[in-house]
């Protein structure tokens, strides 16, 4: 395999609130993984302001990535850009980048499905090779597996994701964004104080769920100011946390995988990754976690997608490589797997 | 659950096990919601307790609307376990891969008839899959598991319901989820009228517009609806 480990991808990223840039060898070696996240002010993702701050932190986030590699930008073999499912604005910015460096590069260029990434980087790094596999992010959740060529979405949320319900609780109760504490880590601190558990909406429909009334009912019940915080937000993430554990369970039920791979932003929280073993145990299977630096958004998951799309005969001509806000997993031919 | 000799293990489903029993010389379903290790013991109970008690009800509501379910022996509270009739049969999910066109088109009108007669009742199956519908030796069409289900009689409950069919459709028969759901949407007008059943296909595209990431809401916004 000496040959093939000449050959890198370099990925960009920049679906939401990160521009991330990463490196990856054939082979899926990561050799790079620079990031740049934009936080707000006040508030949640300004999609206008947070494209402006990928634009001006884009050459920086780049050189970055490729001195952490140790290879030439005349090493690359192939650019893979995030194309979608994400905040127009900001898809755009990336697509920007992508494409200018295989027109200066003259190599070829690649989109790559954003979910798709986020499973394909979870793979990558546990070792996973087909799980029923939980998404959770601010601004997806989904239960998705493997079947007949691409990622079925077996249950999904019909209203918020999973992120943005703790995000937007934990702004409402006060809490910040800083560097380092992002406000679901922020949350999960105190809800691990929490004790009492406060009656709140519990929504599943099928294998879908709902989380919208969830957090109307935990922000009404913040206001009135009958209840201690960190019992708030211990009953926010109990609730919500064991819906998804529901709905994975049932997609796992069903598909009799062997695997379950947690994947996403949400991934880091410690009491997620506990319920979703508990239900790995209970059906044999094996659970497994994407890495911290993988779970959030960044360049190296769509690096190593691009690795495999490409490997597997798909170019994205630059003609066509318009972003797509709306592009669904289910959309996307997954050569690679069988 | 003394009176039951020996029971063998159906099925381990995610929300509940199925056992095979013998009960007073019948061969029964019990169905038991085990208590789930990962959620709080107090959310547990109450889910577990709540569904326990409203399926029964869901189950005769349904079969005064003339839909085929199990019957029912014994509601057992305290150990979250229903006892019921055992329905000897297939599930539709099995068959409609093997089937002839024709023969899949029947089987999905009827099912489509059912949900009807369930709606026109304000019953809410929650939980509308190929897996829970079961054919017995003499064709009849059993709905099962009301676990999820509700008393609802809004629009947007049974647009849900329908929704949850169509993605269960498009998630396990991918090859002719369009027409089995285009089917079912023929049998289900035949029962609550077409005015009814569009006002429900109606209420589906816009559930599926207000879900992530889809072409149509672009479409729409570029319409200016």
């Amino acid at each position: 395999m000496k040959k093939a480990n000449k050959a890198y991808c370099l990925g960009v990223e920049s679906t939401a609130d990160d521009f991330g840039v990463g490196i990856s060898t054939f082979n899926g070696e990561i050799l790079a993984n620079a990031v740049s996240g934009y936080i707000p002010k006040e508030g949640g993702i300004h999609p206008r302001e947070a494209a402006r701050h990928h634009a001006e932190v884009a050459d920086k986030v780049l050189s970055e990535a490729l001195t952490e590699s140790g290879i030439k930008p005349r090493d690359l073999t192939v650019i893979a850009f995030s194309q979608g499912p994400g905040l127009g604005p900001c898809l755009r910015t990336g697509a920007t980048v992508a494409r200018a460096l295989a027109s200066y590069l003259d190599i070829p260029l690649v989109g790559v499905n954003h979910s798709v990434a986020h499973i394909e980087i979870g793979k990558l790094k546990t070792g996973a090779k087909d799980p029923v596999t939980l998404y959770a992010s601010g601004g997806n959740t989904m239960v998705t597996a493997f079947d007949s060529g691409r990622y079925r979405v077996f249950g999904e949320t019909l209203d918020i994701a999973l992120g943005n319900c703790l995000d937007v609780f934990a702004r409402e109760a006060g809490l910040k964004h800083t560097k380092g504490m992002p406000l679901g880590a922020a949350l999960e601190q105190l809800a691990a104080k929490g004790k009492r558990l406060v009656p709140l909406p519990y929504t599943v429909k099928g294998m879908d769920l709902s989380l919208s009334g969830l957090l109307t009912a935990a922000t009404s019940v913040l206001h009135k100011g009958e209840c201690k915080l960190e019992d708030l937000c211990y009953s926010l993430q109990e609730n919500a946390f064991s819906m998804v554990t529901e709905v994975t369970e049932r997609a796992l039920a069903h598909t009799e995988k062997k695997e379950v791979l947690l994947t996403g932003g949400v991934a880091a929280n410690k009491r997620l990754q506990s319920m979703l073993n508990s239900i790995a145990e209970e059906h044999d299977a094996r659970f497994n976690v994407v890495p911290l630096k993988f779970a959030t958004d960044n360049g190296a998951m769509i690096a190593w997608t691009g690795v495999l799309a490409y490997t597997h005969g798909e170019v994205t001509p630059i003609e066509e490589s318009f972003v797509k806000l709306r592009w669904r997993i289910e959309k996307v031919d997954i050569p690679w797997m069988k | 659950m003394d009176e039951v000799a020996s029971r063998t293990l159906l099925k381990k489903g995610a929300e509940a096990s199925l056992y095979l029993a013998d009960w007073h010389g019948r061969r029964v379903v019990i169905k038991a919601r085990h208590p789930k290790m990962y959620r709080p013991t107090e959310l547990d109970a109450a889910i577990r307790s709540y569904r326990t008690t409203h399926e029964p009800q869901l189950m005769h509501e349904a079969k005064k609307a003339g839909v085929p379910t199990p019957t029912i022996f014994l509601v057992d509270t305290k150990n979250a376990a229903i006892t019921m009739e055992f329905v000897e049969g297939k599930q539709v999910k099995q068959l409609l891969g093997s089937m002839q066109k024709a023969e899949r088109q029947g089987l999905c009108v009827r099912i489509g008839e059912l949900i009807g007669k369930l709606h026109g009742r304000g019953v809410i199956h929650g939980d509308l899959t190929t897996s829970n519908m079961i054919l017995n030796r003499e064709g009849r069409i059993f709905l099962v598991d009301f676990g999820l289900g509700e008393k609802n009689t809004e629009l947007e409950a049974r647009g849900v319901d329908l929704h949850l069919l169509k993605r269960a459709l498009q998630s396990t028969h991918y090859q002719f989820a369009e027409e089995c759901f285009e089917d079912v949407m023929r049998g289900y007008s035949a029962i609550v009228g077409g005015e009814e059943a569009e006002s429900v296909l109606g209420k589906i595209r816009e559930i599926e517009r207000r879900g992530r990431y889809v072409a149509e809401r672009k479409e729409d916004a570029q319409r200016g609806v």
